[in-house]
């Protein structure tokens, strides 16, 4: 079956169309999955709860239930509301979700579009979704949303900085911006001269890993970085006037943005598709590339999730400040770093 | 959007201009901010009407009244057992403790006084649903700075101690057990011991929380420093409770006057304040305090004198003419009954003294100057129940 797999090559349009459908299903289930077991389940224990319980086998399809819920409320546009761009902020959130998949890659050619400068591209289309997020805080004609939406504005932007300069000193490491090429880079690398394991960066930078999972909880506006959505004071601040189909729109973007920006965390941190003792040409990964992904995914959602259930929320200024005077001198301390070992070494 | 003519604001303006934190040059229009009645962070409906520059607040003034339910005037037409089921409802986390005032002014104008054992009892409750109370204040206000998973530990451990209400009242949130001249039952077998083990997992939880909540830096930096009420303030305000000690006054009715009919003179005790008078000396009080309750608790539980625990008082309750005034140290602060009767079987008028509605008078004082956030942290830590508010 690898081999069929390999040996498929299918017409432009065709592959396309392939891609298309199943970026279009990836991201609504992978939402679906992380919902499924972080915000409900894991969640709930954490809590000493016991979570969804009836819909479903374990209460797994309560999501589901939730969601067709959502569809069928109703859409309602306040009054006083811009609502072309009310309307069309979600759609911008999701849009930015959908670009980032495009990079991440399942194995060496199960992606959907392997670029030379992938982890350019990501942190650039990252930062898309500031805008639906303004959009959607300043066409709601609502206070709360105005201000969680510029809170969302000032943090986004501010935590730009330290994922794209995370990220920098495992560019310097591998030597490339492609994605595939750091999961290369760390699959067939060595730890002085031990071979066994690759080099997971997550070794040599982990310094950058902690200031990327810090940043990425900023991005997804999550505890402890959740003031744009802060139901205690903003009241859900830029969604708050969003119902039905809409909202669901921005609960899907949120978790498929969390679940790809884990994904890739794993490809830059953990090694990302490749198992040690495989080599990385090997057809196998046409099967074996997405479950390793999938498993390291994960992992790191966990660590996302865990902190998200555990820590109170920074004010906006402390916020600032920690971005600004802790996590960008941090980062740039371990590119001097890596630079120098990359020399000397 | 109001008009930036306000006299309030542009005054507030002026004042920061002056202490060179504002440009006037950059003139920014002000904004009011009308947070509540429905809103997350006012335990139910007081509505807070903020005046707001950025996210900077210049004034903030609570606007109470939204669940007002007149109980002082429906306690004139109810005989004395009847209000005792009513003012339950006051402050509906810590019910039990509301009865107790009002019974022991009623006992105080009718001479009579309860046997040992219903004293006991009486406090022993009393501080239980203190517990209740105040554990609840602590998982909740890690959920208003965000925390979760602080709200569900405090209701999944406070379920202790509302069994054991439940096991000795019948009823886990508003028990209306306390009688004129002592308790409605003894109680049931066994509950000693069960006491003890809730009062030790009540302990546990509390280091629990000492470790997950209010030892965090995030929340210490969200609290340290924030919504100082200086010691003066407080006092002139008539901030009570823990609110008052946490700004370094020490008075605690419990052990400063103690009305008869409560015990606290023979359990061995502290009184917590904190110097600093921040939101999080408010928090670390209570967070001593619950403690401190589930010591009482657990030495009053040993030393339970036995016999009866009813005096002996009329089947119809008349309460002879005359005024009279108890106040306890309740879960909120310094709560009284002020009762005066014409020898009826109801009262003539009952004034009550509940200690949120002072507490929350000081908000437009303390949250001046501070950020949007930051009002959450002081609203939380005052810690009102909307009921004690608005009665």
């Amino acid at each position: 079956m690898t081999l069929l797999l390999a040996a498929f090559d299918p017409p432009y349009w065709v592959s396309t169309l392939i891609k298309v459908l199943v970026i279009s299903i990836v991201v609504p289930t992978t939402a679906l999955i992380l919902g499924m077991v972080f915000l409900f389940k894991v969640m709930s224990w954490m809590q000493s709860r016991l979570g969804p319980q009836e819909a479903g086998p374990r209460g797994t399809l309560q999501l589901l239930a939730d969601g067709v819920k959502f569809l069928q409320k109703e859409d309602i546009a306040p009054f006083g509301a811009d609502r072309f761009i009310f309307r069309t902020a979600p759609l911008v959130v999701l849009m930015s979700t959908l670009l980032l998949y495009v990079a991440l890659p399942a194995s060496a050619h199960l992606v959907v579009s392997d670029l030379d400068v992938g982890v350019f591209y990501v942190l650039a289309v990252s930062s898309l979704s500031v805008l639906g997020v303004l959009m959607a805080g300043w066409a709601s004609a609502n206070k709360y949303s105005l201000m969680g939406g510029l809170r969302a504005a000032g943090q986004l932007i501010a935590y730009e900085l330290p994922m794209v300069l995370a990220v920098l000193g495992v560019v310097i490491q591998a030597g490339t911006l492609s994605l595939n090429g750091i999961v290369f880079a760390q699959a067939n690398g060595s730890i002085f001269g031990w071979d066994a394991i690759g080099n997971p960066y997550i070794l040599t930078q982990f310094v950058g890993f902690f200031i990327f999972l810090a940043a990425v909880q900023a991005e997804l506006t999550q505890p402890p970085f959740d003031m744009p959505v802060a139901e205690s004071e903003i009241v859900s601040g830029y969604q708050v006037e969003y119902t039905g189909f809409r909202f669901l729109i921005f609960f899907l973007a949120e978790f498929a943005t969390a679940f790809v920006f884990a994904g890739i965390a794993s490809v830059l941190f953990l090694g990302g598709w490749a198992v040690p003792w495989l080599d990385t040409a090997s057809d196998w990964y046409y099967v074996l590339g997405p479950v390793v992904l999938f498993a390291k995914v994960m992992i790191v959602s966990f660590i996302i999730f865990w902190v998200r259930f555990t820590y109170p929320r920074f004010r906006e200024d402390q916020l600032q400040s920690f971005a600004w005077k802790i996590l960008i001198p941090l980062a740039l301390a371990n590119i001097v770093v890596t630079s120098v070992l990359k020399v000397v070494l | 959007m109001t008009a930036t003519s306000d006299r309030e604001q542009i005054a507030a303006l002026a004042a920061r201009a002056n202490d060179n934190r504002v440009n006037l040059d950059f003139e920014t229009e002000g904004m009011t901010l009308n947070m509540g009645p429905q809103h997350p962070a006012t335990h139910g409906t007081l509505r807070i009407v903020a005046r707001l520059d950025g996210e900077q607040v210049i004034s903030a003034e609570p606007v109470p009244g939204y669940m007002h339910r007149g109980y002082e005037k429906l306690v004139e037409v109810r005989s004395y057992p009847q209000i005792n089921t009513l003012v339950n409802r006051i402050d509906w986390l810590g019910s039990f403790a509301n009865e107790v005032p009002f019974i022991l002014a009623a006992e105080k104008l009718m001479g009579v006084e309860a046997p040992p054992r219903a004293q006991w009892i009486r406090t022993i409750l009393f501080e239980m649903s203190r517990i209740a109370n105040i554990s609840l204040f602590l998982g909740d206000y890690g959920l208003q700075l965000g925390a979760m998973t602080a709200g569900f530990y405090a209701f999944r451990d406070r379920e202790h101690v509302l069994n054991q209400i439940e096991a000795a009242t019948g009823g886990r949130f508003h028990p209306n057990f306390d009688r004129i001249g002592g308790l409605k039952d003894d109680l049931p077998k066994g509950w000693i011991t069960d006491s003890h083990r809730a009062m030790d997992k009540l302990l546990a939880f509390c280091d629990e929380l000492d470790d997950l909540l209010v030892g965090n830096e995030i929340f210490q930096s969200r609290t340290r420093g924030i919504g100082v009420i200086p010691r003066d303030i407080a006092l002139s305000y008539g901030l009570s409770g823990a609110n008052l000690r946490a700004s370094g006054v020490d008075w605690d009715l419990r052990r400063d006057s103690c009305p008869p009919g409560l015990v606290y003179d023979q359990a061995d005790w502290k009184v917590w304040t904190h110097p600093d008078g921040d939101c999080f000396g408010r928090t670390w009080v209570r967070l001593q305090e619950t403690r401190e309750a589930a010591l009482i608790v657990k030495q009053l539980l040993d030393t339970i004198p036995s016999g009866p625990v009813m005096a002996k008082v009329p089947r119809i309750i008349k309460v002879p003419e005359g005024e009279a005034y108890v106040e306890t140290e309740n879960p909120l602060g310094a709560m009284g009954y002020y009762i005066i009767s014409k020898g009826d079987l109801v009262p003539f008028r009952v004034k009550i003294r509940s200690a949120s509605f002072n507490n929350i008078s000081v908000v437009p004082w303390v949250a001046r100057g501070a950020y949007v956030p930051d009002l959450i942290s002081i609203l939380g830590s005052l810690y009102f129940i909307l009921g004690d508010i608005d009665r």
